[in-house]
């Protein structure tokens, strides 16, 4: 059975329809990649998954649970994390603050310091956990997301471009790392560096103008003519 | 160590202060507990309310009234007084926090003029623009009369004690984190599982009757309830004290009314336009010290102060 | 005086409240529209308006002198705010929550220096020409209908003016902005300031216009009614409150909304006024207020925000 599953979800923005009938199906342990070219509705669908968005119509069922109609903070007691494409970390904060943050729903007392210490040493900050978070550097601070997502223990974690603006060297640890993870844990992960997503992903889910145009392995999405053109001809008029 | 400090050297000053700076820090203790109110909401949760008077004066008036109507002795209305603030604030919690920034201000300044312009229409009871001075009868809790000055100066220190380890106890709690982490990204907090409106409405209610209990205090050993109290004006007022003492500072709003009481105090002997220090200060603030004096030794001095 | 008359007096008396109230507000909307600043201290330009138009009808006597203070007021007061706008405003990059801080010291700052030059007293200003019409009313008696004249039914030619300038000047406020560049640049800059910027538009030098129109539009209302109601240094919390109610409810930043609740706000308040208890309806309007910021930021006239 399917961890997440997507039926017919929808969004109108002013008479636009950014997401157009998606339907969706993520299997418990799976890391799924979502791509398509700018405007293709991808981070408006995570935004419905998460309940960031309210949907215009469609249905969205995690856990065998119907959550359309669920407030963010409760899908997230569920079990989701969710990272942000623009860095969305409390700047105010030290890094140890903000991973027990996320921590906290999940775990209290004498296991939450554990805890912290661990998420925080599986992304590389351990060393850095008393720094104020404003004040690391831009890849510091995408790890932090990271680690926040990792605090929350979720059984899905949805990452909005986690490697937009990190460094070559990065994104290798950044690979290692969602392997890693990806024993756990169900990841669905909206990537445009297609070398991350063809080394990462289990399935690859094509959008293009709110639809799905395709859904397959890496190696059949690689050859699908559909998709190429979509990113090559006239998919990038969308914008 | 700081907090418990200046609690021990305000008890000494009233064995030592001069008589008028006696009476002068009673009246502060019981303003800067309102300002401690108020930066429950604005300092901590970053929502800046423009409508905190009607807290203020639900307090006084919730005390007042039954004091002066009802009959009550001194405690069942300070009683009262808080419990009119918490739910005054808990209804206006419920409208505006539906609304965020710029709108929530106007928001709170609508329904804080509201509330003034009721205390007027029912003048019958409140006595107006004019107010009422407490009976004797009503001023004296457990035997112990409030208006003398020592006992007033005794009243007014419980009162802020009481507020700065309640102060002290929240922000250090989870709720109090989460309540900063609201300030600094409320959709963050919200992703990661939190119920961001439910901890907005709880911070209001403390916030709202913290600062009903200050002004509850206030009527009561100052022997005095008038509309002033629900003007405009003391709205602004604590926002003044918050920003000068720093935003988000256990201790920031004591250290803000210290100042801005000793500043008016003194420039009300050279002219009677003693508001526009507060108007200077305002600007001034915002432009070039929104940290405020506590925020700004935060920043230079000491990172961990609460 | 019966209910007939009585209604067409308040519905002339609201007429001149509406006139007035109009270009007050439209005044703060054209800031709030093009800046999305709040300015709080609306209120003290009106203030000031008056209190110019008195001091130079003082200086120079006769009609010439208000004729003069038509002029010198706005523009004064536009100077000052574009001077408010270039050293307090532009330096907050125009923050909604920390300008609003900041109009509130620029209100203390301008009512409290109007206190210690101009001082607390309330002076009148001379119309330069008026007179009292007394107004028809039809009645049916025993003989049919006929006219009669109801004692105290009655305006006055000033009054009529004031409608009459309001119009004029409202009508040419809207031309400016329809027809002008220098409206079309404001207009542009309303709708999307990165996008002004990126088409040459100086947005700051716009900015500091419109700050300054804005207040000279508050000047100018009050110099238009200063005859009727003297200038103190207190006067502009009313029509701060007024405008504030009118903006919202019009819908933030739309003029003809604006125009339409002015319009209505200023007619319901004479009638409420003269019916009712003026602090009644004051009461209602500031919850009227409130509730659809809660409900309908977009105004009750306004068009659903995308």
């Amino acid at each position: 059975m399917s961890l997440l599953s997507v039926r017919g979800l929808t969004r109108d923005f002013d008479g636009l329809r950014a997401v157009d009938g998606v339907d969706l199906d993520i299997a418990e342990g799976e890391v799924r990649a979502l791509i398509g070219p700018n405007g293709a509705g991808k981070t408006t669908l995570v935004g419905m998954i998460a309940g960031r968005i309210a949907p215009s119509g469609g249905r969205v069922t995690f856990d065998g649970r119907d959550i359309t109609r669920l407030p963010a903070h409760r899908r997230m007691r569920l079990g989701m994390a969710y990272t942000f494409q623009i860095t969305s970390i409390f700047p105010g904060l030290t890094v140890a603050e903000n991973v027990t943050l996320a921590a906290r729903r999940r775990v209290r007392g004498a296991v939450l310091g554990a805890a912290v210490t661990e998420a925080l040493a599986r992304v590389g900050l351990g060393p850095r956990a008393d720094q104020v978070a404003g004040d690391l550097a831009y890849g510091h601070q995408r790890l932090l997301e990271i680690a926040m997502g990792l605090a929350q223990r979720p059984r899905l974690l949805i990452l909005d471009e986690p490697t937009q603006g990190l460094a070559e060297g990065e994104i290798a640890a950044f690979e290692t790392l969602i392997r890693d993870l990806a024993q756990e844990t169900t990841i669905l992960l909206i990537e445009h560096n297609m070398a991350v997503v063809m080394a990462l992903a289990h399935r690859i889910t094509v959008m293009a103008q709110g639809r799905v145009l395709a859904e397959g392995t890496p190696a059949g999405i690689h050859a699908n003519r559909a998709v190429q053109a979509a990113y090559l001809g006239g998919g990038d008029a969308a914008d | 160590m700081l907090h418990l400090g200046l609690l021990a050297l305000l008890l000494a000053g009233h064995f030592f202060l001069p008589a008028y700076h006696h009476g002068n820090l009673a009246r502060i203790m019981v303003l800067a507990s309102y300002a401690m109110g108020y930066n429950l909401l604005f300092g901590y949760t970053g929502l800046l309310s423009l409508g905190h008077a009607l807290f203020f004066a639900a307090g006084m008036y919730g005390m007042g009234m039954g004091v002066q109507h009802l009959g009550l002795g001194a405690g069942a209305g300070l009683i009262l007084g808080i419990a009119s603030g918490a739910v005054v604030s808990a209804l206006v919690a419920v409208l505006a926090l539906r609304t965020i920034g710029v709108g929530f201000m106007i928001v709170t300044l609508m329904f804080a003029q509201a509330g003034f312009l009721t205390i007027l229409h029912f003048g019958e009871w409140t006595r107006g623009d004019e107010g009422f001075v407490l009976a004797q009868a009503g001023r004296i809790l457990w035997g112990v009369d409030l208006s003398t000055p020592g006992a007033r100066y005794l009243a007014a220190l419980v009162l802020f004690a009481a507020c700065l380890l309640i102060t002290l106890a929240l922000v250090r709690a989870p709720f109090g984190r989460v309540l900063v982490a609201i300030r600094e990204n409320a959709e963050r907090v919200q992703m990661l599982g939190y119920d961001t409106q439910a901890h907005k409405f709880a911070a209001m209610v403390a916030s709202g009757t913290m600062a009903a209990a200050a002004g509850a205090v206030y009527g009561m050993l100052f022997g005095y309830v008038g509309a002033t109290f629900a003007s405009v004006q003391y709205s602004i007022l604590p926002l003044l004290w918050v920003l000068l003492g720093g935003a988000g500072t256990v201790l920031g709003p004591f250290i803000g009314t210290l100042f801005m009481f000793y500043l008016i105090d003194l420039s009300s002997g050279v002219t009677t336009a003693y508001m526009l220090i507060a108007g200077v200060a305002l600007v001034v603030l915002t432009l070039f010290a929104p940290q405020g004096i506590m925020g700004e030794a935060r920043r230079r001095l000491w990172r961990g102060l609460p | 005086m019966e209910f007939g008359p009585h209604l067409m007096l308040a519905t002339l008396e609201g007429a001149v409240t509406a006139a007035v109230l109009a270009l007050t507000a439209a005044g703060l909307s054209l800031v709030f529209g093009v800046m999305r600043v709040v300015n709080i201290a609306h209120g003290e330009f009106f203030m000031l308006g008056a209190v110019l138009a008195w001091g130079v009808t003082q200086a120079v006597a006769g009609p010439w002198g208000y004729a003069l203070a038509l002029l010198v007021a706005p523009l004064l007061a536009g100077a000052l705010a574009v001077a408010a706008d270039v050293t307090i405003l532009k330096r907050l990059s125009y923050d909604p929550e920390r300008t609003i801080v900041a109009t509130i010291g620029l209100l203390y700052i301008l009512q409290q220096l109007t206190l210690m030059t101009y001082g607390p007293e309330a002076r009148p200003v001379v119309a330069p020409f008026d007179a009292r019409i007394a107004l028809p009313w039809v009645e049916h008696g025993a003989e049919g209908w006929r006219l009669t004249w109801p004692w105290g039914l009655g305006t006055t030619v000033w009054k009529l003016t004031v409608i009459g300038a309001a119009v004029a000047v409202l009508a040419a406020l809207w031309l400016f902005m329809a027809r002008t560049r220098a409206g079309l640049v404001m207009r542009a800059t309303q709708a999307d300031r990165e996008m002004a910027t990126a088409f040459g538009v100086p947005v700051e030098r716009v900015y500091a216009l419109t700050f300054g129109l804005g207040a000279a539009l508050a000047a100018l209302a009050a110099v238009l009614i200063v005859p009727i109601q003297q200038a103190h240094y207190l006067m502009g919390a009313d029509p701060l409150l007024l405008s504030f109610i009118v903006v919202i409810i019009g819908g933030l930043g739309s003029l003809p909304g604006t125009l339409v609740a002015a319009v209505l706000i200023g007619l319901s308040d004479g009638i409420i006024s003269v019916f009712f208890s003026p602090t009644l309806a004051k009461i209602l309007a500031t919850l009227l207020v409130a509730l659809v910021l809660v409900f309908r930021p977009q105004g009750l006239f306004g068009k659903r925000a995308a």
